[in-house]
Order: C-alpha cells, then sequence, then structure tokens
C-alpha cells in the first residue's frame, strides 16, 4: 500500500520537529564517551510517548496527525542509528562490558516503558506504528 | 544554520521510513527493519568518514536520525508478543550494529 502523500508530508514535517529536538536534547546534555545517557533517555521518552499517542484526542480522531505525531515527531525524535553506532564506537573502544549495557538496557527500559503506558493507552492501529 | 539541516534530513528520512513501511511491514516488520538496518549502514560510514559539521548534521542526525526510529521497534516487538517479539529485536540490533561496522569499515578503506 502507498500512503498518501498528505500522510507523508505530514510524517516529513513531524520527523523534522522530531529530529530538531533531539538534537537540541544533545545540545543541552552531550552523551560523551561513556553510558550515552542523552540518547538513552530520548529512546525511552519516544517509546513511551508513542505507546501513549491515542491517549490524545486529536491523534485518535486525525489520521494525518497521528502520523505526524507518532511516526513523524516521534519516530524523528528517537533513532535507532545513533544507538547502533554508540555500541559500536563502544565495543571498538574496547568496551564490550558497557556496549552490552547500553544496548540491553535501552531495549529494556524502552520495552518497559511501551508497556507501563501501554496499559493505559488504546493500542496503535497497525499503520500507525511506525 | 545546523537545526535546519537537521530538520532537512529527517523531513527526508522519516517519510522514507513511513512508506518502507507501509510497502514492507507485516507478520514481521521488514520495513522498519530495512530503515533501521540501512540508517545505520550510512551513519557508520558518516563516523568513519569522519563527515562532521553541517555534512554530520544533515545526513547523520537529520536523515539517519529520522530514518532510524526506536519508539515504533519497541511499539513493534510488544505487539509481536515474546517469542516473536525477541526475535525482531535481536534481529534488529544484531543487523543494525553488523551494518554500522560495515559502514565504518569500508568508509576507512
Amino acid at each position: 500500500m502507498t500512503p498518501s502523500p498528505r500522510l507523508l508530508v505530514a510524517v516529513g514535517a513531524g520527523g523534522a520537529v522530531g529530529a530538531v529536538a533531539r538534537y537540541a536534547a544533545t545540545q543541552v546534555a552531550a552523551d560523551g564517551s561513556g553510558f550515552p545517557w542523552t540518547t538513552f533517555a530520548i529512546n525511552v521518552s519516544g517509546s513511551a510517548l508513542l505507546a501513549g499517542l491515542l491517549l490524545l484526542p486529536l491523534a485518535r480522531r486525525s489520521p494525518v496527525w497521528a502520523a505526524a505525531l507518532g511516526p513523524g515527531v516521534l519516530g524523528g525524535y528517537t533513532t535507532f542509528s545513533a544507538t547502533s553506532e554508540q555500541a559500536r564506537a563502544l565495543l571498538a573502544d574496547g568496551r564490550p562490558g558497557l556496549a552490552l549495557a547500553y544496548v540491553a538496557g535501552t531495549l529494556a527500559a524502552c520495552l518497559l516503558a511501551v508497556a507501563l503506558v501501554g496499559r493505559a493507552a488504546p493500542p496503535l492501529p497497525e499503520e500507525d506504528e511506525l | 544554520m545546523t537545526a535546519l539541516l537537521v530538520a532537512l534530513g529527517a523531513a527526508v528520512g522519516a517519510p522514507l521510513r513511513y512508506a518502507l513501511g507501509q510497502h514492507l511491514d507485516g507478520a514481521w516488520h521488514h520495513g522498519t527493519l530495512t530503515a533501521n538496518t540501512v540508517a545505520s549502514l550510512v551513519l557508520g560510514a558518516c563516523v568513519g568518514w569522519s563527515v562532521d559539521g553541517s555534512a554530520l548534521a544533515l545526513v547523520g542526525t537529520g536523515f539517519c536520525g529520522g530514518l532510524s526510529t526506536y519508539s515504533s521497534l519497541a511499539v513493534q516487538v510488544r505487539d509481536l508478543g515474546p517469542r516473536r517479539g525477541s526475535a525482531y529485536a535481536l534481529v534488529t540490533i544484531a543487523l543494525g550494529l553488523g551494518a554500522c561496522a560495515l559502514g565504518y569499515l569500508v568508509a576507512r578503506g
């Protein structure tokens, strides 16, 4: 299924907003060379917000807003590539324990956040989960 | 200026991920998996080439960050249930790390 141009534009605009928010957060608190706490916090908070997206009446009413906020803002805000690169850098740095703690810790914390928020929120429709 | 480049990159990456997901996500999230793997590959290459400044903001922070997602990954893992969800998470993380390392090594030459 090809998404409508309206949805693509909504996701693009939302993604730009989310990515700038992530960039701003890393400017305020840079990750440094140890455990990347800022990116960790971004991914956990973004996962929690996505799981709770449909608590927002605007997102329930409008598929365009749901796309702009879910795959758009929260997809752009969270990042998987930075997590991969940070873990790779920690491994290359000879810190496999820290890399493992970061990768496993991010996944566990994001899943916990999604499970906790998800208990209160309606499940996302399949097409809005990206 | 830098924030504008981040926004521009993400305005391309995020809809690309969305379209990939709409085309390829099904019982297994091939579209999201592809987006996360490709973004990791490109970011690894950026770091390998020592890309910095405006180019890193546009391609690394903006495009790769917009193309990849952790929030959807987490929600998809939950929805797949314990067995398939664990497999999906492990495959995504392994491919992401592998792609990053590959991009980095190829860029280093």
